[in-house]
């Protein structure tokens, strides 16, 4: 089986000489047929640039980009079997939602009576059926965001690319297209390729991510092997929070050069047995649970402490005992 | 000794302006209207009602005898309006403004465009200027100067000479409609120097509105498999069809007013313009005048409602 999308040694790089910036630095990085991948990145971090390579709008400095095991790396969007829903939507604002929707359709020249049919199939697809004759100032943010999911897709591509499409809509909103896009993208078996600077959004629903930082590829995994065993320091702090401990710290605490510990894996419990004890330092409280940071032997520690009936967190400037399984503890490899 | 330190006595005038703060903060409709009423009564007063002076002189009439304007209402002077001669000139000149728009549109477009997408910094700063530096000197400075530019022995047959393209030029002026002795002196001429007059106001309208078109719309169009023809027609056009008709408004209605470029580069048929100016001026007959000038008035008035029928400003 062919890839459905293969990255082989691309760089890009935006301007010349000393004010050169290496955007993407030579990234390899094969998706799978039917994958929902996620990219994964600070902003700035070349997952946009990427993407945007991959949809054609900027061309590799080097190396090449298939897709469905064709070399498109010098074609422009019009020519690859790719479709995009843009950050900003970018719908047609001097057209109706029907027409957006039949665009790509109208320029293949596809018959009025057929494209306008499966405009309001696809509009039926992501549950707008009733919205076809507006503009698209009259809808609002999610359903602009449905309109720009139908629209790409109405010409079956091979990989649909997705650019932040949930940034700007709000919590609740962006929960629920979650999920509709997950079951969507499991319904068509088209292979998704996924932007986001939200941890929460590509470990929900991803296959598989890749985690960018800097230009280049960090880790490529599962949603459990990037979160459970991050492959560098940068990894580990930017998916989900993390103690990171160093030197002597660590060698202390976990037996090794470097180590991670999440701090829902941290337990109070007895002084005795304990790994650590320390003096809490700061309590938040996030509702599902409670974060508190403790000063354990010269280290800050946090430690996550779930919302359960009858137990109340310690008070700042409590003394307290913290227990963990050896289990918890991943070791990060030296020097990254 | 009281330790609490009170503010200071307010001294009068500070608490005149604290009063008048307070009341345009608290009465919002109050400052509006000062600010609006000198704007809104020299529109009002100034500008509608001049142009409502010169509808009601339209239908007045001049007596031949006494040469006084007879205060009665008639039709006389719509009546002339459709006598041979007078059609022909508003033909002419509404011809002449629809090929000026035309060729404006045609050279301002791509420019515009290069300008709204692809310049930047000292580029785009220069562009700028090379449009807009015409407008820094005298519009007679420049006609004169495409007098001499246009003239028999001017320039432009110079450089058509060494060229070897006399031929060419010569077969311009042969042409029945535009051409003329010289280009000095013929519509060909006039039109080149229309053209010129009016291209800032053009390109400027047109950039404006191209670069309100987001990126992302045009991306958009060729990821859903639009060649570049087709997202410009589809996408770029529509969009930028506010920033055109307004730039053609522009270019239409100077060209429909204007009475000097024709009297010094042409043939010398007469334009709306000049025969306005003549029959206020000379004749004075401002009546009939008036009523010429209503002619540019009507035909813009058409363009726009047509514009709009035709859906210019959906993307508004």
């Amino acid at each position: 089986m062919t890839a459905a999308v293969a990255l082989e040694d691309v760089s890009c790089v935006f301007g010349d000489g000393s004010a050169a910036v290496r955007a993407v630095d030579g990234v390899s990085l094969t998706i799978e047929a039917g994958e929902f991948f996620t990219l994964l990145g600070p902003s700035g971090s070349g997952k946009t640039t990427c993407l945007r390579m991959i949809g054609g709008f900027v061309l590799p400095t080097s190396g090449r980009v298939f897709i469905g095991g064709a070399d498109v790396s010098q074609r422009p969007p019009y020519a690859r079997p790719v479709n995009t829903v843009f950050q900003d939507y970018a719908l047609f604002p001097h057209m109706s939602i029907r027409d957006n929707v039949a665009y790509s359709l109208m320029v293949r020249k596809v018959g009025k009576a057929t494209r306008l049919k499966r405009a309001d199939d696809l509009l039926d697809l992501v549950q707008l059926a009733s919205v076809g004759d507006r503009r698209p100032a009259q809808l609002s943010g999610g359903q602009r965001q449905r309109v720009a999911l139908a629209r790409a897709l109405i010409n079956e591509p091979q990989v649909l690319l997705l650019d932040e499409p949930l940034g700007a809509l709000d919590l609740k909103l962006r929960e629920q297209m979650q999920s509709e896009l997950k079951s969507l993208q499991r319904k068509l078996g088209i292979t998704f390729l996924f932007i986001t600077h939200d941890q929460h959004e590509a470990l929900s629903m991803s296959d598989r991510i890749g985690v960018f930082n800097q230009g280049k590829l960090e880790q490529v995994g599962t949603p459990q092997a990037v979160y459970n065993a991050p492959a560098t320091r940068f990894v580990a702090q930017f998916v989900g929070a993390a103690n990171v401990l160093d030197g002597n710290t660590a060698q202390r605490l976990t037996g090794h050069a470097s180590a991670m510990l999440r701090p829902e894996r941290i337990r109070l419990g007895a002084a005795a047995g304990a790994r650590a004890s320390g003096v809490v330092h700061e309590v938040q409280y996030f509702g599902a649970f409670t974060r508190i940071r403790v000063d354990a032997s010269g280290s800050r520690l946090q430690a996550d402490l779930p919302e359960a009936a009858g137990l109340s967190a310690p008070a700042a400037g409590a003394t307290v005992h913290l227990h963990w399984d050896a289990q918890a503890v991943h070791a990060l490899g030296a020097g990254a | 000794m009281n330790h609490t330190t009170a503010l200071p006595a307010p001294q009068p005038l500070a608490n005149l302006r604290r009063r008048a703060s307070d009341l345009l903060y608290t009465r919002r409709g109050l400052l509006l209207l000062a600010l609006l009423a000198p704007p809104l009564l020299w529109f009002g007063v100034i500008y509608l009602g001049a142009l409502l002076a010169l509808l009601a002189n339209a239908f007045f009439s001049l007596d031949d005898y006494t040469g006084q304007v007879v205060r009665e209402l008639t039709l006389k002077n719509f009546a002339a309006l459709r006598e041979g001669a007078n059609v022909d000139v508003a033909l002419r000149t509404i011809g002449m403004a629809t090929g000026v728009t035309l060729a404006c549109i045609a050279i301002a477009f791509p420019l515009a465009y290069y300008m709204a997408r692809h310049a930047t910094g000292a580029q785009k700063a220069a562009l700028y200027v090379a449009v807009m530096l015409p407008l820094w000197s005298s519009y007679l400075v420049r006609l004169y100067a495409w007098k001499l530019l246009l003239a028999k022995e001017g320039a432009i047959s110079w450089l058509a000479q060494q060229l070897h393209a006399t031929w060419l030029l010569d077969a311009l002026l042969a042409t029945p409609g535009i051409g003329g002795s010289s280009l000095s002196f013929s519509t060909l001429g006039t039109f080149i120097v229309f053209v010129y007059m009016w291209l800032p106001f053009m390109v400027l309208p047109v950039m404006a509105a191209i670069e309100r078109i987001p990126g992302s719309f045009i991306e958009a169009s060729s990821d859903l498999g639009a060649a570049p023809g087709t997202t410009l027609r589809k996408i770029i056009l529509p969009l930028a069809m506010p920033g055109l008709a307004a730039g053609s408004i522009f270019t239409f209605s100077l060209t429909l007013g204007d009475y000097i470029i024709p009297q010094v580069i042409g043939d010398s048929t007469l334009y709306i313009g000049q025969v306005v100016y003549m029959q206020q001026g000379v004749a004075g007959n401002v009546p009939f005048a008036a009523a010429f000038s209503l002619v540019p008035i009507a035909v813009i008035a058409a363009y726009l409602w047509f514009a709009k029928r035709l859906g210019a400003f959906d993307a508004l």
